[in-house]
């Protein structure tokens, strides 16, 4: 292979790294109105009444929404395909609100300060309701979060909305519990992971104006451009036909953006004045009214004989979807089907799970989606099994880790067609000195050093739904043009479909020239989630270059007057034995007098969708005076079959993981009593910083996925799940007490250690 | 009231209300690579310099800059190129949006520091965060770009 499978540059780099204005509000024009929101108080409550005589009033002030002024249609932020599985269960505004943050009033005015000004003027009387806070007491609570009569479900999730109760479900393979009696030893505990913050470095922004047909024209950093124009003409109740999305550079987005999260206030605000408008989200914002991790408690009970044959998993959770249900029935089973997998020899199952409301931040998608909790939950349990069967954790692993060519039980009986995780464990052992340095070292009286471990998978877009077209165009010059609907965040998804596509059409990276995203010119696009665009809009690139030679053959072979049977492609020339065109001669001929304007399509979905697979190995340092941790090394071991751009996998790999030691040792979202998030900004909601990580190594342990475009599955998720289960197991090597809840704080390591005394 | 400063080796001369942040005077001039990533000088993306010293433009009034010196991103575009080309090869780019505030800092630590220590380097940039790309390929980046614009860091941690 020329092209794929090389570290080549991103193709916005230089734009990028010089500064360039190319995000939304780099480019939003200065006349927009500036739109924001009041926001509720309180975590529930009714909405009395409205005043807003004196706000109105502000010079410069354009307009004012309240629940009264917008329509009424229930609908789901979550972006997701048609029809939804996530509950339609939102309104622009509604008469409750049901979290601090709830929009109440959206304001818009020529100016930050007049807006600010009429903000402060809005008096909004409530009824103050009591609120749900704790997820444990969602389920046939006597408050009910969602009692509104137009609540709507696309399909049978295991809702009961009266019992607060956003989906359950449960699925069995065998007799667990019989297995468990039988079982030499039983792990059974349960772990609590928490909400988190996706922290992308641009916050949620839009801006909106109509152009000369009337037509709301939303440009938003967005990881779904084409379920943005669906939601937002459903919220808004007009036709797709008048919303076109496009998407500029984004910020960043790790599924944060995979929800209609600002969008709609601007556009409301454009089609009730039909000025331009736009809605940056200040950092507060974005962590107070946004979409945050679900938190999740997942019981797992495990068993295994004596020779450490594991026999029987089961795992409950119990996720916490908060006020609305954006993405709450699909995150959790993850939890489940995405960690049990690993162990696909053990002969029986259960998966059980309840997805509840509360009066807290709704939930939504962030990188790794219900399988980076699932796998603190069942890989700390494996190691806690280890310990029980007196058994290296490293070994119990490799003897119930599932193989090339197994049927996966747990994971809707797809056939595993590519595997390298245990060449992945095998060289992080090495890497990490594991044989040298398990369980720990003692470095001085309170220092101790260890090591820990976890694997983990996730899928490769999600199978039979996730949907990728991309239309590959023969320009002039002999140059190409790659049209695609896949939403580049900054990952350098633009960059590795040209390099496939160069590959395929043998030419280098400057011939290809990518546009993405605009709903209007872009071909459809599920969007960027789920892990899906190298692995489902790869392969419809494949598809579409491979039809463009065809096409360019069979017009060669007219002019060249020869079967195109004997007609070869070899990226510079169409040429048989005796005749040959040069493509730019060809491409030339093509787009004058009758010729044919070269364009081929291709949509592309999988039935199957094929984990990728990582093994993480962790060495800390713990203070066991203060409970402090240090991380030394991180070492992530990764297939996610043909690397098309080893350069940037290794950034996913490296970037996962540090997302994921934050996710161990600080980041929570919490409330206080009465609701209100405790941490909205930077100050309160500590990312790791560079000091903070110690040093991150990365190997590939590629397998060839057949149904991958040039043998390549997924990489952005599988890589943030394995830092959590790996650090606690680090943690108990040194000192002897398991954390089960996240995050992994000094308080929690030193009072589990003066507790255990 | 008025102000009189220099951004980029160009004078303006601009009325401004008092309580103006600098971050959102330079972006309503124009220099649209100062990024807001917070609100409480948390995240080091609106980094800029002020007579050659690295500020928090969302930290600081726009009219503090008077008689002033600022630089953006745009004022040093041969060195951003330059430094930027080593991020790029190493992928550490990303999403971008912290690039002009870690690289404003970057070569702001260029000029202060000779021969930087992997731990200094790391001390000195602690204020930029990324979210992306896991820091690992912004020090790889930045030690290749010290050691081939001027021998450079030392590898090895003090």
């Amino acid at each position: 292979m020329k092209v794929v499978n090389k570290g080549i540059d991103k193709l916005d780099a230089m734009s990028l790294v010089t500064g360039k204005p190319v995000y939304t509000d780099d480019i939003a024009p200065e006349n927009c109105l500036i739109v924001k929101v009041l926001r509720s108080p309180h975590a529930y409550a009714k909405i009395l009444s409205i005043i807003i005589d004196k706000a109105l009033k502000v010079p410069g002030i354009e307009c004012i929404l309240t629940y009264q002024d917008v329509p009424q249609k229930r609908f789901t932020m979550a972006g997701q395909s048609y029809p939804e599985p996530s509950p339609y269960d939102r309104l622009i505004l509604d008469e409750y609100v049901r979290y601090v943050g709830d929009p109440v009033v959206i304001v818009a005015g020529v100016n930050v300060k007049a807006v600010n000004k009429a903000l402060k003027l809005i008096k909004v009387n409530y009824e103050v309701l009591k609120p749900i806070l704790n997820m444990e007491e969602a389920i046939d609570n006597s408050i009910v979060i969602h009692s509104e009569d137009d609540y709507h479900l696309n399909f049978d999730i295991g809702n009961d909305v009266k019992r607060n109760l956003c989906a359950s479900g449960s699925f069995k393979s065998g007799n667990v519990d019989e297995e468990l009696k039988s079982c030499h030893v039983v792990v059974d505990e349960q772990y609590h992971t928490k909400a988190n913050n996706q922290a992308m470095m641009e916050t949620f922004s839009t801006y909106t104006y109509l152009d000369y047909n009337g037509r709301v024209n939303i440009i938003t950093s967005t990881q779904i451009p084409f379920h943005v124009r669906r939601i937002v003409a459903k919220a808004l109740d007009i036709p797709k036909t008048k919303v076109r999305v496009i998407k500029p550079r984004i910020g960043g987005g790790f599924g944060a953006k995979q929800t209609v999260v600002s969008e709609i206030f601007p556009a409301i605000v454009t089609m009730k004045t039909g000025k331009p408008a736009k809605m940056i989200f200040n950092r507060f914002e974005t962590f107070c009214a946004s979409t945050s991790r679900h938190e999740m408690k997942i019981r797992i009970k495990l068993g295994a004989d004596k020779e450490g044959n594991i026999k029987a998993i089961s795992i409950y959770t119990l996720s916490n979807t908060g006020a609305y249900g954006e993405h709450g029935p699909t995150t959790v089973g993850l939890s489940g089907h995405k960690t049990m997998t690993l162990y696909n020899k053990a002969s029986s199952f259960k998966f059980d799970y309840d997805v509840v409301y509360t009066n807290t931040m709704s939930a939504g998608a962030f990188r790794g989606y219900g399988a980076t909790q699932g796998a603190f939950a069942l890989e700390s349990a494996i190691n806690e099994l280890a310990v029980k069967l007196n058994m290296d954790p490293i070994e119990l692993r490799q003897k119930n880790l599932l193989e090339e060519g197994d049927i996966m039980t747990t994971y809707y009986g797809e056939t595993l067609t590519s595997c390298n995780l245990d060449n992945c464990i095998n060289k992080g052992k090495e890497l990490v000195g594991w044989n040298e340095k398990y369980p720990y070292r003692r470095i001085s009286d309170s220092k101790v050093r260890s090591v820990g471990v976890a694997i983990t998978m996730q899928g490769s877009g999600i199978s039979g739904i996730d949907m990728a077209s991309v239309q590959i165009r023969l320009n002039d010059d002999g140059y190409y043009t790659l049209l695609i609907g896949a939403t580049d965040m900054g990952t350098g998804c633009d960059t590795i479909l040209a390099q496939m596509a160069a590959e395929c059409l043998e030419c280098n990276m400057d011939q290809i020239v990518v546009n993405g995203v605009d709903t209007d010119q872009s071909p459809y696009d599920s969007g960027s989630y789920a892990s899906s665009t190298t692995y489902i809009t790869g392969m419809s690139v494949v598809k579409a270059c491979n039809k463009l030679i065809e096409q360019m053959i069979v017009e060669a072979s007219k002019i060249l007057i020869v079967q195109k049977e004997t007609l070869e492609f070899d990226g510079q020339k169409i040429y048989n034995s005796e005749k040959s065109i040069t493509l730019d001669k060809l491409a030339q001929k093509l787009v004058v007098g009758d010729g044919n304007y070269l364009m081929a399509n291709a949509s592309h979905s999988s039935l199957s969708s094929p984990p990728p697979f990582m093994a993480g190995f962790v060495e800390i340092e713990l203070d066991t005076q203060t409970g402090k941790i240090d991380i030394i090394d991180f070492f992530g071991i990764v297939d996610c079959g043909t690397t098309i751009n080893p350069k940037l996998a290794k950034i996913q790999v490296e970037g996962g993981i540090v997302q994921g030691i934050g996710m161990a040792l600080y980041e929570e979202v919490s409330y206080s009593t009465t609701g209100k998030m405790m941490n909205n900004s930077f100050m309160q909601y500590k990312i790791p910083s560079r000091l903070d990580i110690g040093n991150i190594h990365v190997n590939f342990e590629s397998s060839y996925e057949p149904t991958g475009p040039f043998g390549a599955k997924s990489i952005g998720e599988v890589v943030i799940n394995t830092p959590c289960p790996a650090i606690a197991h680090a943690v108990y090597n040194a000192v002897g007490v398991n954390i089960r809840s996240l995050p992994i704080t000094s308080e929690k390591i030193l009072l589990s250690i003066i507790n255990s005394r | 009231m008025q102000i009189k400063c220099t951004i980029n080796n160009r004078i303006f001369v601009e009325d401004i209300q008092v309580d103006m942040l600098l971050i959102d005077f330079l972006r309503h001039l124009g220099f649209l690579s100062v990024k807001r990533g917070c609100d409480t000088a948390n995240c080091g993306l609106c980094t800029v310099w002020i007579d050659n010293k690295t500020v928090l433009s969302c930290s600081i009034l726009a009219v503090s800059v008077n008689e002033k010196h600022v630089t953006t991103l745009e004022g040093i575009q041969d060195e951003a190129i330059e430094f930027g080309k080593f991020i790029a090869s190493e992928g550490a780019e990303q999403c971008g949006y912290c690039s002009p505030g870690f690289i404003m800092n970057v070569l702001a630590m260029k000029r202060e520091l000779v021969n930087p220590t992997e731990d200094s380097i790391k001390h000195y940039l602690s204020g930029n965060l990324c979210r992306c790309t896991g820091y690992m390929g912004q020090l790889r980046a930045i030690k290749k770009f010290l050691n081939a614009t001027r021998g450079g860091c030392l590898s090895e941690s003090s």
